[in-house]
């Protein structure tokens, strides 16, 4: 107990004197977390629209205004010319083009029907496909409106969205909570590794090899700092960043998230270990952890959801355990769920804490 | 005389590589004992298993009374080390590194602080005292160096090439240190390349190709191979040799 105190005392030390590291630890996770939430926004808005149409009767204004004001889309050109067209959305200059055909009114007072074209730049998959649905379910109340009036009927089914746990779908609240879990990853993982080799490439740990220390007070030694550090960074995240700059007020028990904190720490904490046990120099020991961070982040549900992953990915997310700390995040800030709703994902996060800490000390050999 | 330091027929095998092979000898108490050999005679490999970082393959040895097989923890808490690479912390200060090495060997806060102030006093550093290890000459930290390793008062100190990169002067006052830690009763057994240094020493080993092939003090060394110099001895011995140093 003695020597883990003096380990903590020197790895403090060590830290707060390091000029990289430390605004590495505390400045840039804050920023991240102040300007990815505003960046990388789900909402697709700007959708550059092209229309084609020879002949503006009344009719195809009405339905033109109705777009342009929906706010989803910027029109870029209007123009007669199908070829324009065609040439605006292989310049990349036009998402979508919608062609509306000269007798557009004259078909619908003659024959009550009429036709409209959708061309899709499919190169943005996201951008294409969200502005095909924005436009299409425009053309849908426009269809229904005509109807009503030209028939004198009311809708059979009136439709009406209420959003739950999120009420105006702000998408900060969504996004904040995930991003600080990926930032707490980052610095428990990549930190607590390249801190361990440090000492291997500095030649300092043989020193400690030769000393009474034994492996279990070392390994704590090395772990409880970042351990707290990554309290650290997540307090002032959630509460500085998240409940101050974002104004989320989370509905759940704030203590139960930091009990699942804790013991995500420690799985990510072992995780880093993991890696330092394997790697010789700190080159390494970052290229390793990079590629874990890759997949964590991209693989955890924090952009994409899960469910729309293809199974074999929804399985490798399963042994991602940012996911879960992502969910209990959104879970408990969002929904308000207490300790029995998520008590299933930290009986896993304690499996994956014991897995990649076993492993770690399995594997930090003392002798050679 | 006390035996401090015991082998026989150690041996350490990587593979079909025997890096030390048959090694044989007793180091007693206050001695300062050398332990010689081209690059890659196998000196940090025996050296290893006698500071309890490496398992032998095969034979014995005891170390401050313990067994290098089963007691290898309490081998360490009776051992100093340096390493040929300097291993005190940059970043931290000279009391700082003093606290710490003396922390993890179970000194009292109160001893770690009155035994450094000595130190300091002694080793004439007080004004380095609280700067940080990185920014002080590099002989000084040899010395300091060296200071830690025998801060918690061991029964035996290792040394691995000590004074590597450091100039005459320095050396001298390195030795200075060894001869005064020996005085207080610790056993210093130390490898250098240096065959001034060697003249130093009471007594030495010579390895060549993971073998002792010579234990004596220097002067029956120069007798036994009739010539003037240790450098003569060290190079009768290590041009047997087959294996090809590193």
């Amino acid at each position: 107990m003695r020597n883990i105190l003096y380990i903590i005392e020197k790895e403090f030390k060590h830290i707060l004197r390091n000029r990289s590291i430390l605004p590495a630890i505390f400045v840039a996770p804050m920023i991240q977390l102040i300007i990815m939430p505003l960046a990388a926004d789900y909402e697709i808005k700007n959708i550059n629209l092209a229309i084609v149409s020879g002949h503006y009767s009344s009719e195809t204004q009405h339905l033109i205004q109705k777009i342009t004001c929906s706010g989803f889309f910027k029109l870029v050109k209007e123009t007669s010319s199908f070829e324009e067209g065609k040439e605006l959305i292989e310049k990349d200059q036009a998402d979508l083009v919608l062609q509306i055909p000269n007798d557009l009114e004259e078909n619908l007072v003659k024959e009550k029907k009429g036709k409209v074209l959708i061309f899709v730049n499919a190169i943005n998959g996201t951008k294409a496909n969200i502005g095909a649905t924005y436009l299409s379910s425009i053309l849908k109340t426009y269809n229904l409106e005509f109807i009503q009036k030209e028939f004198g009927l009311t809708n059979p089914v009136d439709l009406r969205y209420s959003n739950w746990y999120n009420k105006f779908m702000n998408y900060p609240f969504f996004i904040v909570p995930g991003v600080l879990v990926t930032l707490v990853t980052m610095i428990g993982a990549y930190m607590c590794a390249l801190n361990i080799v440090k000492e291997k490439e500095l030649g300092t740990i043989e020193q400690i090899n030769v000393t009474p220390i034994k492996k279990h007070e070392f390994i704590l030694g090395k772990l409880i700092p970042f351990w707290i550090i990554g309290f650290f960074v997540f307090s002032v995240g959630f509460f500085f960043i998240g409940m101050g700059i974002y104004g989320i007020r989370p509905l759940g028990s704030i203590l139960l998230l930091y009990l699942f904190l804790a013991v995500f720490l420690v799985a990510v904490l072992g995780l880093g270990l993991l890696i330092s046990t394997y790697s010789q120099t700190q080159q390494q020991a970052m290229s390793v952890a990079f590629f874990f961070m890759m997949i964590f982040m991209l693989m955890s549900g924090l952009f994409t959801p899960i469910e729309s992953m293809p199974n074999w990915a929804i399985t490798m997310a399963k042994f991602n355990p940012v996911t879960y700390f992502i969910e209990v995040m959104r879970m408990v800030v969002l929904k308000g769920s207490g300790f029995a709703d998520i008590s299933g994902h930290l009986l896993k996060m304690l499996g994956f804490a014991i897995f990649f800490n076993s492993w770690a000390v399995w594997n930090y050999r003392k002798t050679v | 005389m006390q035996t401090v330091i015991h082998t026989e027929n150690l041996c350490k095998a990587f593979g079909d590589f025997k890096a030390a092979y048959n090694i044989s000898f007793e180091v007693y108490k206050g001695e300062i004992f050398g332990f010689l050999g081209a690059n890659g005679a196998g000196k940090t490999t025996a050296m290893k298993m006698l500071c309890g970082l490496s398992i032998p393959s095969s034979g014995k040895a005891t170390v401050a009374g313990f067994d290098v097989w089963t007691q290898t923890e309490e081998i360490k808490r009776n051992i100093g080390y340096m390493s040929q690479k300097f291993s005190l912390y940059e970043d931290l200060t000279v009391l700082e590194n003093l606290k710490f090495f003396g922390g993890i060997y179970g000194m009292s806060r109160a001893e770690i602080k009155e035994k450094s102030q000595q130190l300091v006093h002694e080793l004439g550093i007080s004004q380095f005292a609280n700067r940080l290890v990185k920014s002080i000459p590099l002989g000084w930290k040899q010395k300091l160096a060296f200071s830690v390793a025998i801060f918690h008062n061991p029964a035996i100190v290792f040394l691995d090439e000590p004074t590597g990169g450091v100039d005459p002067i320095t050396r001298r006052q390195f030795w200075d240190l060894i001869y005064q830690a020996a005085a207080r009763g610790i056993t210093v057994f130390v490898t250098t390349h240096y065959m001034d240094e060697a003249e130093y020493c009471d007594r030495i080993s010579m390895m060549v190709d993971g073998e002792i092939k010579a234990l004596d003090t220097p002067e029956n060394l120069k007798k036994q191979f009739g010539v003037e110099t240790m450098d003569e001895v060290f190079y009768e011995l290590a041009r047997k040799a087959q294996r090809k140093g590193d």
